[in-house]
C-alpha cells in the first residue's frame, strides 16, 4: 500500500468526523521539524524514511490533548520520577503511529469512541471533562475482567494505550532511571552478586566457578 | 554509443567471491593469506561494527526505541540491513505454501545478525539416513570436518564447557560467563527433569586471543555489533584482514545477476548490476564461489541458463533449489513469581543466553526423528519497544507490592508494577532439526523479475507430520520446564490447529539444502569439497551444499566447511587443476 496516500486519507476522514463532534473546524497545523540528525547508525534509505515521517503530522490538537491527560492518567508523577507526559510519551504515541500504520485506526478510533462516550454521559468530550467525570469512565473500561461488554471496544483502546504509554515512558531516559536498569555499559560480568544469590537460596556450583571466566580484581 | 552497455571490470582476478558472510567472508580470508588474488561482490554497503554503531546506544536515541523497521526487522538497533521483505526485491509462493526469506545485503550479510551461537555437527549429524531411514548422509563425516572446526574455533575464538556429549563435539573453548539468576532456576529444573542446562557456546571473546580484537564487555548487545570486535562478525573478523593482506578487492553494491561460462563449460566469472552507478558489470577471474545465501546462490545458479546448461548451471541433476530446509521454532515464556520485586544490579551479560540445552533424547522412543536444542532468554535487559505491554495480563494474575491483582488500571499503583514485575519474565525457544525433502524447493518464478530484472525465487514449502509432532514435544518441555522452575507460562500455549505454534518456514533463517553435496552426481549439485560436479571451477560455500540442517545453528559449519574448500581450491590451483 502507497503510505502516504493512506495517510492522507485517514487525514482527510478523521477531519470531517472532528469537526462535527467539536461543532469546530480546526485545521491541524504542518509541523515543519528541524531534521534530526541520529546517534545511530542510519543508512540513507531509513534516514529518508525517518525524515518523512517527522515531517508528517497524525494527531489533531484535541487528540494531542487527550492523549496527554489520558497518559498522565496512566503514568502520574510520582515520588519516584515525573508523568508520562514529563517524559514526552504524547511526542513517542504521535510518531509510532506513523510508524507503525496498524496503531492508527485503534488510537484514532478510540479516541472519539472516548468522546462519544462522554458526550453521551456528561455532554461534553473527554477533555472537557471534569477530573472526575474523567475518572468514572476510565474505571469503567481499565480493567478488562471487570468491564462490562458494551464496553469492550473502549477496554481494547484503553489497553494498547496503556501498553503504548508504558513503553514509552520506560524507553525514555526518566523512565529508565526509574526502573532501575544499570546496563549499558562496559564491564565485567562475574555472576549474580553474593547477597542476592543469598536471598534466593541459590550458589553456583563448584564446577561452574572452576570453568568460568575469572577476573583480576 | 548505445544507452544499454556491459563495461568488463579492468582487473583479472584468480576467485570471484559472491557474498560477504560466513560462507564467502571465510573463503576470502583463507585465500587472501594463500597470496591468492580474490575479488569479492557483496549486494549491499559496506558495513564496519566500529564505525556504524548501534552499540551502547539508549532506548531513546531511536524514535521508535529499537522496534523494527521496514529496513531493519530486527529493529532499529540490530547490526543487520533488511530483513524478511526487501523494497524491489520480491519473491513468490506456489500453491499457496509459505516460506519467509530472510535477506541481510551488506558486508557480512547475516553474521550481522545471529545470535553467535556456535556449535559444531556431530557425529550422527552427517549420517541421518543411516539412523532413521530418512533423507540421505552426507558424503563426509565428522571426522572429515573436525580439524576446521579446531581451526575456525582458534582463529575465531568460541566459549563454552568441556562436556564430552556423543553428539554435541566440544570445541576448543574459552571460558563461559556464569549464568544469571533466571539461568540458575533453568538449570536447577533441568538437573530435576534429566534436561540437561550447560554452559552456551557463543562465538564471543570473554578473553583476548589476538592484537586486532578486543574482549567482551558484557554489553549484552551482540546483535548490535561490536565496535571492539569482541563477537564474531564476518566483517570484523575475515574481511578486514582478509583487505589487509592487500589481495582483495572488494565491491560493494554488486548484485549478481548470473555466473558467466564459456563455450567449454567452464565458468569465467561473474555479471552484475552496481547498484550506486547502475551500470552493468562483468568480472572475471578462473574460479568462481558462491556464498550469496542458501537461496540466492540457488537462484543465480538457476538464472544462469545456456546452451551448455538449458536447466541452469551445475544443474544436470536438476537438484538445485530442492531439499530447502530451515531449523523448527517453536517459543514458550513466563514469569517466575519469586523474582518480582527484584534487587537491581548489571545484569546484561554477554549477548544471548549463558546456558542451553543440547538434544537429549532418543529419537527411537519418540514420534519424531530428529532433536532440537533449547535457547533461554529472561532477566532485566535494557528496554526497548514493547517493554510493559500486556501489563493487564500480568497484573489479573499476580498481586503488586501492595498486595492488590489490579488486572489493568492505572495511576502510580500501575507505574509501581511495572517497576515490581520488571526482570521477573523468561522465555525459552526449540530450534529443531526438519527433515530435508525434494518437494521442499525454491525455483525460478516464470513471470516476476525484481527491480534490477533478475528473475526471483518462488518457493514451495510444508512442514511434515515430524516437524509438527518435534513442536507439540517442544511445548510440552517448556511447560515442564516452567512448572518445575515454580513459574507460570504467561504465552507460547498453542493447539494442535496452530501446528503447536511451529514457526513458518524462513523464520528462524537457518535455510540451507539448496546445493547439497554428494557423491553421485545424478542427486547432489557439489562433490564432498563444495565443488560443483558439472563445472569444476565452480564452488558454493554457504549453507546451500548441506545435506541435513542437524539441531544446530549451521553457521559455525558453515564457516568449516569454506575453509576446508578453500584449501582444496589452493592445492587444485597448484595443481592446475581449475
Amino acid at each position: 500500500m502507497d503510505r502516504r496516500k493512506y495517510l492522507k486519507t485517514l487525514a482527510v476522514g478523521s477531519l470531517g468526523a472532528t469537526a462535527l463532534l467539536n461543532q469546530s473546524c480546526e485545521t491541524p497545523k504542518e509541523k515543519t521539524p528541524e531534521l534530526p540528525t541520529f546517534t545511530l547508525d542510519r543508512t540513507p534509505d531509513e534516514l529518508k524514511r525517518e525524515h518523512q515521517l517527522l515531517s508528517e503530522t497524525f494527531f489533531d490538537e484535541h487528540e494531542m490533548k487527550t492523549i496527554r491527560l489520558l497518559a498522565d492518567i496512566i503514568i502520574p508523577k510520582d515520588e519516584t520520577s515525573g508523568s508520562a507526559s514529563d517524559a514526552k510519551v504524547p511526542e513517542f504515541i504521535e510518531f509510532i503511529v506513523k510508524d507503525m500504520p496498524q496503531h492508527q485506526i485503534p488510537m484514532r478510533g478510540g479516541l472519539k469512541w472516548l468522546d462519544l462516550q462522554c458526550m453521551k454521559r456528561f455532554n461534553a468530550d473527554f477533555a472537557s471533562c471534569t477530573a472526575a467525570q474523567q475518572i468514572e469512565i476510565i474505571d469503567e473500561i481499565a480493567y478488562p475482567e471487570k468491564a462490562k461488554p458494551e464496553l469492550a471496544q473502549g477496554v481494547a483502546f484503553f489497553n494498547r494505550m496503556r501498553d503504548l504509554t508504558a513503553c514509552g515512558f520506560f524507553t525514555s531516559e526518566i523512565g529508565i532511571k526509574d526502573l532501575g536498569y544499570m546496563g549499558n555499559q562496559p564491564n565485567q560480568w562475574d555472576g549474580v552478586p553474593q547477597d542476592v544469590l543469598d536471598q534466593y537460596g541459590m550458589k553456583y556450583d563448584e564446577r561452574t566457578l572452576a570453568e568460568s571466566v575469572k577476573f583480576e580484581s | 554509443m548505445p544507452d544499454f552497455q556491459i563495461k568488463k571490470t579492468p582487473k583479472d582476478y584468480d576467485v570471484c567471491i559472491v557474498g560477504s558472510g560466513a560462507g564467502g567472508g571465510m573463503a576470502a580470508y583463507v585465500l587472501a593469506h594463500a597470496g591468492i588474488k580474490v575479488v569479492l561482490l557483496e549486494a549491499g554497503p559496506l558495513y564496519d561494527p566500529a564505525k556504524n554503531v548501534t552499540q551502547l546506544k539508549w532506548p531513546w536515541e531511536s524514535p521508535r526505541r529499537g522496534a523494527s523497521s521496514p529496513y531493519r526487522h530486527f529493529g532499529d538497533f540490530d547490526a543487520a540491513y533488511g530483513g524478511w521483505e526487501l523494497e524491489g526485491e520480491p519473491y513468490t509462493h506456489k500453491n499457496g505454501t509459505k516460506f519467509d526469506w530472510f535477506r541481510s545485503r551488506m558486508l557480512g550479510g547475516r553474521t550481522n545478525h545471529w545470535g553467535r551461537i556456535s556449535l559444531r555437527f556431530g557425529p550422527k549429524d552427517f549420517k541421518r539416513r543411516s539412523i532413521d531411514g530418512l533423507g540421505d548422509d552426507w558424503p563426509i563425516g565428522y571426522d572429515d570436518v573436525a580439524p576446521y572446526y579446531d581451526k575456525v574455533d582458534k582463529l575465531i575464538g568460541v566459549f563454552g564447557s568441556k562436556e564430552n556429549l556423543p553428539n554435541d563435539p566440544d570445541s576448543i573453548f574459552l571460558p563461559p560467563p556464569k549464568p544469571r539468576l533466571h539461568e540458575l532456576y533453568i538449570k536447577e529444573a533441568g538437573t530435576k527433569l534429566n534436561i540437561p542446562v550447560i554452559p552456551s557456546r557463543l562465538s564471543i571473546l570473554t578473553k583476548p586471543i589476538n592484537n586486532e580484537r578486543g574482549a567482551c564487555f558484557y554489553c549484552s548487545q551482540c546483535n548490535r555489533g561490536c565496535t571492539v570486535y569482541g563477537d564474531f562478525s564476518s566483517s570484523s573478523v575475515l574481511v578486514n584482514p582478509a583487505l589487509k593482506t592487500g589481495n582483495v578487492d572488494v565491491i560493494p553494491n554488486a548484485m549478481a545477476r548470473e555466473v558467466i561460462t564459456d563455450s567449454a563449460g567452464k565458468a569465467t566469472g561473474i555479471s552484475f548490476v552496481n547498484k550506486d552507478d547502475k551500470q552493468e558489470y562483468t568480472v572475471n577471474a578462473k574460479v568462481v564461489i558462491l556464498a550469496a545465501s542458501a537461496c540466492e546462490s540457488a537462484r543465480l545458479l538457476l538464472n544462469s541458463k545456456s546452451s551448455l546448461f538449458p536447466n541452469g548451471l551445475a544443474n544436470s541433476s536438476g537438484v538445485v533449489g530442492k531439499y530447502l530446509h530451515d531449523s523448527t521454532g517453536a517459543d514458550m515464556g513466563g514469569i517466575l513469581p519469586h523474582l518480582v520485586g527484584r534487587k537491581r544490579y548489571n545484569e546484561d551479560g554477554v549477548g544471548g543466553m549463558h546456558v542451553y540445552s543440547p538434544w537429549w533424547l532418543d529419537n527411537k522412543k519418540l514420534d519424531f526423528p530428529r532433536g532440537y536444542h533449547i535457547e533461554y532468554y529472561g532477566g532485566m535487559g535494557m528496554p526497548g519497544y514493547g517493554f510493559g505491554f500486556g501489563m493487564h495480563g500480568t497484573n489479573s494474575r499476580f498481586a503488586g507490592r501492595d498486595g492488590q491483582k489490579r488486572g489493568g488500571g492505572y495511576g502510580a499503583a500501575l507505574k509501581d508494577d511495572y517497576r515490581y514485575f520488571y526482570g521477573a519474565t523468561f522465555g525459552m525457544s526449540g530450534r529443531g532439526e526438519a527433515v530435508a525433502r525434494e518437494d521442499n524447493y525454491c525455483e525460478i518464478d516464470p513471470n516476476v523479475v525484481d527491480k534490477f530484472g533478475i528473475p526471483v525465487l518462488r518457493f514451495h514449502y510444508n512442514w511434515s507430520d515430524f516437524e509438527i509432532k518435534q513442536a507439540r514435544h517442544m511445548k510440552e518441555t517448556f511447560a515442564e520446564i516452567i512448572e518445575t522452575m515454580g513459574g507460570v507460562v504467561t504465552w507460547g500455549k498453542s493447539t494442535a490447529e496452530e501446528n503447536y505454534g511451529l514457526a513458518a518456514p524462513g523464520r528462524i533463517i537457518h535455510e540451507v539444502g539448496t546445493t547439497r553435496m554428494g557423491n553421485d552426481n545424478r542427486k547432489s549439485v557439489v562433490n564432498k569439497f563444495n565443488q560443483a560436479h558439472d563445472v569444476k571451477n565452480l564452488f558454493v560455500v554457504d549453507g546451500g551444499p548441506f545435506v541435513s540442517q542437524a539441531d544446530k545453528n549451521p553457521t559455525w559449519t558453515i564457516l568449516a566447511l569454506s575453509m576446508r574448500a578453500s584449501e582444496y581450491i589452493i592445492d587444485e590451483l597448484k595443481k592446475q587443476n581449475l
